[in-house]
């Protein structure tokens, strides 16, 4: 808690949902961050979810430019964003305009009134002032000239007025600090190691947000300040996590319980890129990347990585699984070790690249020429990341294929408290590399035989260069089964298809049974789930059952082979929804595997599922009166 | 690894017992002679050598030589071999490729691994044809080429592959062709020796669809006249009685003249080390194609860091500064709190 004083009246909330929104330029997702994490360490649990525009610098004052960083707060655990803000700021009327349609009436406004003019009105395409024409009716407005107090707080630092302004989402900072009782110590010291280098900046940004701070505690503007008290959450250490981060450090970790390098080929693309920025810090874990010159190269080079013996990744995102595409299927006919991870984002084609969605899946499933069967694993929340890649990893390496980890843009960038795992809890993943011969010629003679299966795994040996007698040769011909030679023959060819398929078809042997969640064991639907879809879909569950309703879920990691009792489990419900981010790519997966009437529930605004749109959707499927 | 001496082996050790298949009177028969027989004179490993393809005929190369090897997609050869090269600088990796499975389909990826100076030793069948898919153009086919895709004759100028590299200032460039083993030999042997990457373009004749692409150079006959052998250190000529030889004129272009008219020490003495490759690349512009006196040997070898090196030097800086990787340290590392 802060020294500073509070004013008498703190009213206690169990939970808030504030929205951020500016300019592109005007440093929303930095004030976001800094709110996520002072929120993080007080405690409460949280979400988050950053909306902001693909072009870097849209016009300034444009809708196209507006940025937006919506995070939720609680004392309680929590399991989305929030559906609708309850605070919005908006530094000016782009934002306000883009942004009031989500915000209940009765909802609070704080906005920036130095940022309302006619040139404002005219670059957002407004009539005119839209705090006078019947938009803000039923909102409680708060009108902060934050423009000109934040110019005012900087004016002892000789800063220009054109970069003293850059420090107004300080102010504002500052300001819903003191309104949610946020400690100030953190960030203060955040602000001088993040900006120690250039003293003026730094300067002008603690003056700013001291000046936001105290704002609120002066004026008699706002009536009471709030208070979200700490969540009681599971006992333990946590750290606020991103969906990049996680399956970076998930990366990270893979190799040291594998006892591999790491290699990583990869191509910025959004919004993958921060995966590449984060492990190329970890080169003193051994890490090695590289940016190599396209998609097709990044993937190539971690197949070459992985022939030689390292623990072989590449990210990217739906466009780039186009481009790698044809290396997947000649990883799948090397049967090598290889991570594939994608962050999906709107698509076709370039679509929405800072938006989330979840249309890769009949793509991973079954986008390439060939039978060319690949294991998929998806993460559900930001932190899932860490357990989703190293569960990949476990399957590559256990059988030899190439795996993909399927993530989206909204986990890649929201971010959760973690409770961290124990270093020493983590799954061994090491398997061995083959060190002599394999088979014996009718004649006695020892030999080595590349495609000689393991009977249980039916993975192949992993024999790398730098191996004395193993020297083989692979490559994307159809081999002949055991001796791996180059072969045309007919039956060879179908022998070995099916052995490709039954080897992936077998991992289903080695993964937990379906996640359901059915707390009356006669739930009269089933609410099926796969990705990031998980925490809208638990929360509108919660919201039902509260409300008497039989509500059953199941939520999906293992998409590619599913875990052997889905069918099953699909079979005990009258009715089955699956809510996805694309038009129905796993309704069509479990009803051409089990013959199941599962009707899809869609959203491609590239925008994640709010609890309430799902839990409006399972009333209308349910259909009966309450 | 290990410090044993290197088994004394015969090119009979790095064959395999795989029928080769290309056809009967290929040049690649003899590129595969001559790197089998070269081998076992580098003193090197068999389980440390690599060889990787991509697809064409040339790419069933890895099939025939007894060590580790991948024979992968069209085009991406020097990808795959980079990743292999940057994981495991202690490997000796090649890559054999042809003329439109490295200048065409793979044109982005053997120009990245050049200018990275990855440590491969890459191996350009050229052939000027599309062997495996039976005959079309390639990118380095003559313009006009009547081929079954361009029955009018094709319409895209040709890649000369030396000034390619040069271009993507490779640090190690040479030529040589399939009927000079001897050369090749040599050739190849200074391309191994290299370190960084380093790319031979060879000449190959395809007897099926292209045969006699090269005969105005290299047959029998008129090949003194229309090969010019690049030695670094010596003055550049050539000839049946060495009476030719290149200068470089006062606009700078380079010129064929008779050495009787200007005298030998007017002649361009060459110099594969020079830090510009502009005087090689004007040297490999010397022919407008394999129709008039060209040069063979090695244009360039200078030397660069290689990009594995540098990887693995910012492995070691890293840990010197930070320590070996510590996971629960790292998981810690974004500011935890407990509960």
């Amino acid at each position: 808690m802060t020294d500073t004083a509070v004013p008498a009246t703190i009213e206690r909330l169990e939970e808030v949902v504030i929205r951020f929104a500016g300019d592109s330029g005007d440093g929303m997702q930095l004030t976001g961050d800094r709110f996520t994490s002072v929120s993080a360490a007080f405690g409460n649990d949280l979400a988050t979810l950053p909306d902001y525009p693909a072009e870097i610098r849209a016009p300034a004052g444009t809708l196209a430019g507006v940025s937006a960083f919506q995070i939720h707060i609680s004392d309680h655990d929590i399991l989305t964003p929030g559906d609708n803000p309850t605070v919005l700021v908006a530094m000016n009327p782009a934002a306000l305009v883009a942004n009031i349609g989500d915000l209940p009436r009765g909802g609070s406004v704080i906005l920036n009134s130095d940022a309302f003019d006619e040139r404002a009105y005219a670059k957002a395409s407004l009539p005119g002032d839209p705090r006078v024409d019947g938009t803000l009716d039923g909102y409680q407005v708060f009108e902060v000239p934050m423009t000109s107090l934040t110019l005012k707080a900087c004016e002892p630092t000789g800063a220009k007025p054109r970069d003293a302004e850059r420090s107004k989402n300080f102010f504002a900072l500052g300001l819903v600090s003191w309104m949610y009782t946020r400690p100030t110590e953190s960030t203060l010291e955040w602000i001088e190691k993040r900006f120690g280098s250039r003293a003026q900046v730094a300067e002008a940004n603690r003056r700013s947000f001291l000046a936001g701070y105290n704002f609120g505690e002066t004026t008699e503007l706002f009536a009471h300040a709030y208070e979200v008290r700490p969540a009681s959450l599971e006992p333990g250490t946590y750290t606020n996590i991103s969906g990049n981060t996680a399956l970076a450090w998930g990366i990270v970790a893979a190799g040291q319980l594998s006892n591999l390098p790491v290699f990583l080929g990869s191509y910025p693309i959004t919004p993958a890129s921060d995966i590449l920025h984060e492990l190329s810090k970890h080169k003193n874990f051994g890490v090695r990347t590289m940016q190599a010159e396209d998609e097709i190269a990044g993937i190539g080079a971690a197949l070459g990585a992985a022939f030689a013996g390292h623990l072989a990744f590449t990210t990217t995102s739906g466009p780039g699984i186009d481009l790698k595409s044809e290396t997947i299927g000649l990883a799948v006919s090397l049967e090598l070790p290889l991570v594939i991870i994608d962050i999906q984002r709107g698509g076709p084609s370039t679509g929405l690249p800072t938006k989330t969605e979840q249309a890769d899946l009949l793509q991973v499933m079954y986008g390439r020429h060939g039978e060319c069967p690949v294991p998929i694993v998806a993460a559900r929340t930001a932190s899932h990341c860490f357990d989703a890649v190293i569960e990949g990893v476990r399957i590559a390496l256990a059988y030899r294929t190439p795996v993909f980890v399927l993530s989206d843009g909204y986990l890649a960038n929201g971010s959760e408290p973690w409770l961290l795992p124990k270093v020493e809890d983590l799954p061994d993943l090491s398997v061995p590399f083959a060190d002599g011969p394999n088979h014996t010629l009718p004649d006695g003679t020892e030999v080595f035989w590349p495609y000689e299966r393991d009977p249980e795994t039916l993975a192949r040996p992993w024999a790398i260069p730098g191996t004395p007698g193993l020297e083989h040769r692979v490559g994307g011909i159809e081999k002949a089964d055991g001796t791996g030679n180059i072969s045309y023959d007919p039956t060879n060819h179908e022998h070995m298809v099916r052995l490709r398929a039954a080897k992936v078809a077998g991992i289903a042997k080695s993964i937990p049974p379906t996640d359901l969640d059915d707390p009356t064991g006669d739930g009269e639907i089933l609410v099926l789930g796969w990705g990031s879809t998980w925490g809208a879909i638990q929360q509108a569950a919660r919201v039902l059952r509260g409300k008497g309703r039989r509500i059953a879920t199941a939520h999906l990691m293992h998409l590619n082979p599913f875990p052997s009792d889905l069918g099953d489990v699909l079979r005990r419900y009258p009715k089955i929804l699956v809510p996805e981010m694309n038009l129905g790519q796993l309704t069509k997966l479990v009803r051409a595997e089990y013959l199941v009437d599962a009707r899809p529930f869609s959203k491609v605004k590239g925008l994640p599922f709010t609890a309430a749109e799902i839990e409006l959707a399972i009333d209308a499927e349910l259909g009966d009166p309450r | 690894m290990t410090d044993t001496a290197v088994p004394v082996t015969t090119k009979k050790d790095w064959a395999t017992d795989q029928e080769v298949r290309w056809c009967p009177g290929c040049g690649d028969y003899s590129i595969l002679t001559a790197v089998q027989m070269l081998l076992p004179e580098l003193g090197v490993r068999r389980e440390n050598t690599v060889f990787v393809s991509g697809i064409g005929c040339s790419s069933r190369f890895p099939y025939y030589m007894s060590t580790y090897g991948i024979h992968s997609i069209h085009g991406r050869a020097p990808a795959i071999a980079t990743g292999i090269a940057s994981a495991r600088p202690d490997l000796d990796v090649w890559v054999v490729t042809g003329d439109g499975d490295a200048l065409s389909i793979g044109g982005n990826h053997l120009i990245h691994a050049l200018r990275r100076n990855v440590n491969l030793t890459i191996l350009l069948f050229n052939n000027q044809i599309y062997g495996l898919t039976k005959g079309q153009y390639s990118p380095t086919s003559e313009l006009g080429k009547v081929t079954k895709s361009t029955p009018m004759g094709s319409v895209d100028h040709p890649f000369n592959p030396v000034s390619l590299a040069l271009g993507a200032e490779a640090t190690f460039v040479a030529r040589t062709h399939d009927l000079d083993r001897k050369h090749m030999m040599e050739t190849i042997r200074r391309a191994h020796e290299h370190r960084g990457a380093s790319f031979v373009e060879i000449y190959q004749n395809c007897n099926v669809f292209n045969d006699g692409a090269f005969d105005a150079i290299l047959g029998k006959e008129v090949r003194p006249d229309m090969l010019i052998p690049l030695v670094h250190g010596e003055p550049i000529r050539f000839g049946t009685d060495n009476g030719k030889g290149v200068v470089m004129q006062p606009d700078g272009r380079l010129r064929i003249c008779d050495i009787a008219e200007v005298g030998e020490d007017a002649l361009l003495v060459h110099d594969e080390t020079r830090e510009s490759a502009g005087l090689a690349f004007q040297l490999s512009h010397l022919a407008a194609g394999p129709h008039e006196p060209t040069p063979i040997g090695v244009f360039r070898a200078v030397e660069r860091t290689t990009y594995e090196s540098l990887m693995q030097d910012q492995l070691i800086t890293a840990q010197q500064r930070s320590g070996p990787g510590d996971l629960a340290k790292l998981l810690a590392s974004g500011g935890t709190w407990e509960v």
